[in-house]
């Protein structure tokens, strides 16, 4: 079966998840963001890439960051860009997901930014689209459930070469609540893509997926010995609303253990750099002064994630 | 192109241009052989702005049917482009599309107090009114559609005018 996010020429036609998508079009994105990034310093801050084109971004579940960089970036490449808060609309009164996207198809979208909690669903609207032969029309996946993220996924490998140049002599580490996390498994299958031989995932037992070790990652139950020695330290946040039942005890107790203070990330090598998907927990998973510290890359993730949204969006635009 | 040599065509280039170089006068090249001969006659003809480049990538009118090129460049302007006096350079001038794209560009970061256009060759075959002010050489007849001439730099730096035949 050929990749649903990709055309018959092996060109980019949706992005719905890292897991599965090649190395040459994961570097291609990089590779296209860089030139995005100096867009922010012109006088003129748009690019006419996407001029009369129009990007509705769905979203079903609540983000500030997701989508404000979606809508700037969108914009930024000329597009006119309707943002559809579906809590507070048509699904509320019983509409169904595929017919929101008819609807939305009979307005002339041209591309979809979805943010569901169900995972799966931007791959269950890419497959509508193309089943009914509307193959003009792109889907990018802004979160799924606990599926993936690919699009912060590759906000973070854009910041780790931005900052590490080379993937290849890496040890990265991921802590904390990796089972629920989607951006996770989105950073995990673009780190094994792009050839990083050391991927740990540093967690209590109740917050890593059973048999996580399967994609590829060393498991760490104890914070130290992971941490000693790596490059890249990527926390994922405490996701509270998503927990059922008594997987921790207190946050209070959770810092104590998992969270990533100043001490603990003296264990990894001195020019190891943090990063945060945000929104960040501070004084649970992460401490503030390492938050605001020299080594943390936290903002920069942001600002990177704006130039990678463009080349994606790009990438997918033209055709 | 064995006739044309690209080294004695660049000298020339720089003699037309010499006595038109003035404080405001700044150089914008366009990737990548447009770069590479604006790189030369940067440093030939003493010019005190910054050097500028241009990718034209995000500007190409051919975007929405071809996509987007293969890694484009950043494009790189370290001048104030307000009232600057600046000549755009490329190796080959054929539709005039690319001279387009990188005046849509050049305009988004300022208003230049005037914009020339120097390029190697005149390969013919515009498809919109432009016309370079700086010229080495124009070809005496049009190349056909299928026939690519472009800039080539080797390891030592020599520039030579490449013609090939695409399929």
């Amino acid at each position: 079966m050929r990749n649903p996010q990709l055309n018959q020429h092996g060109e980019l036609q949706h992005l719905l998840t890292l897991d599965g998508l090649p190395r040459d079009i994961l570097t291609a994105i990089l590779d296209t963001a860089a030139p995005f990034t100096e867009v922010a310093e012109r006088e003129v801050k748009k690019l006419p890439l996407l001029r009369g084109k129009s990007v509705f971004n769905l979203f079903f579940e609540n983000s500030t960051r997701t989508r404000t960089t979606f809508e700037i970036a969108a914009k930024r490449l000329s597009a006119d860009v309707v943002n559809l808060n579906i809590n507070t609309s048509s699904a509320a009164k019983g509409e169904s997901l595929l017919d929101t996207v008819d609807n939305l198809c009979a307005m002339q979208a041209d591309m979809f930014v979805v943010r569901h909690a169900a995972s799966g669903a931007p791959m269950l609207i890419a497959q509508h689209l193309q089943n009914t032969g509307r193959d003009h029309i792109h889907v990018v996946n802004a979160g799924d459930g606990r599926h993936a993220h690919p699009t912060q996924g590759l906000l973070d490998m854009y910041t780790i070469r931005h900052f590490k140049r080379d993937f290849t002599n890496l040890t990265v580490a991921i802590v904390g609540d990796v089972l629920h996390s989607r951006v996770a498994r989105s950073q995990i299958a673009a780190l094994t893509t792009l050839g990083v031989p050391e991927v740990r995932v540093i967690g209590p037992k109740t917050l890593l997926p059973t048999e996580v070790e399967r994609l590829g990652v060393r498991v760490f139950h104890d914070m130290s010995e992971g941490l000693r020695g790596v490059d890249v330290v990527m926390m994922l946040r405490l996701q509270n609303e998503r927990m059922n039942g008594a997987l921790l005890p207190t946050p209070q107790e959770y810092y104590k253990i998992w969270g990533l203070t100043a001490e603990k990330l003296a264990l990894a090598r001195p020019d190891a750099i943090v990063m945060h998907p945000g929104p960040m927990n501070r004084g649970v998973e992460i401490d503030s002064a390492v938050a605001d510290g020299a080594q943390a890359v936290i903002l920069p993730q942001v600002t990177f994630g704006i130039a990678v949204r463009m080349a994606v969006m790009s990438m997918l635009g033209s055709r | 192109m064995k006739d044309l040599d690209a080294e004695a065509l660049c000298r020339q280039l720089a003699e037309q241009i010499r006595p038109h170089v003035g404080p405001a006068t700044a150089l914008v090249g366009i990737y990548t052989g447009g770069l590479w001969l604006a790189e030369r006659l940067h440093a030939e003809l003493g010019i005190a702005q910054p050097l500028g480049a241009i990718d034209v990538s995000f500007y190409r009118d051919d975007y929405a049917s071809k996509g987007l090129h293969a890694s484009p460049k950043k494009t790189e302007i370290p001048f104030d482009v307000d009232a600057a006096h600046v000549i755009l350079i490329d190796d080959v001038l054929y539709t005039g599309r690319t001279t387009r794209a990188a005046l849509n560009e050049l305009f988004d970061f300022g208003r230049p107090a005037r914009v020339e256009l120097a390029v190697l060759v005149d390969r013919g075959g515009r498809e919109l009114p432009v016309a370079a002010r700086y010229c080495a050489h124009t070809l005496s007849a049009p190349l056909a559609r299928e026939q690519n001439l472009e800039l080539q730099r080797d390891d030592h730096g020599q520039f030579s005018l490449k013609l090939t035949q695409r399929a």
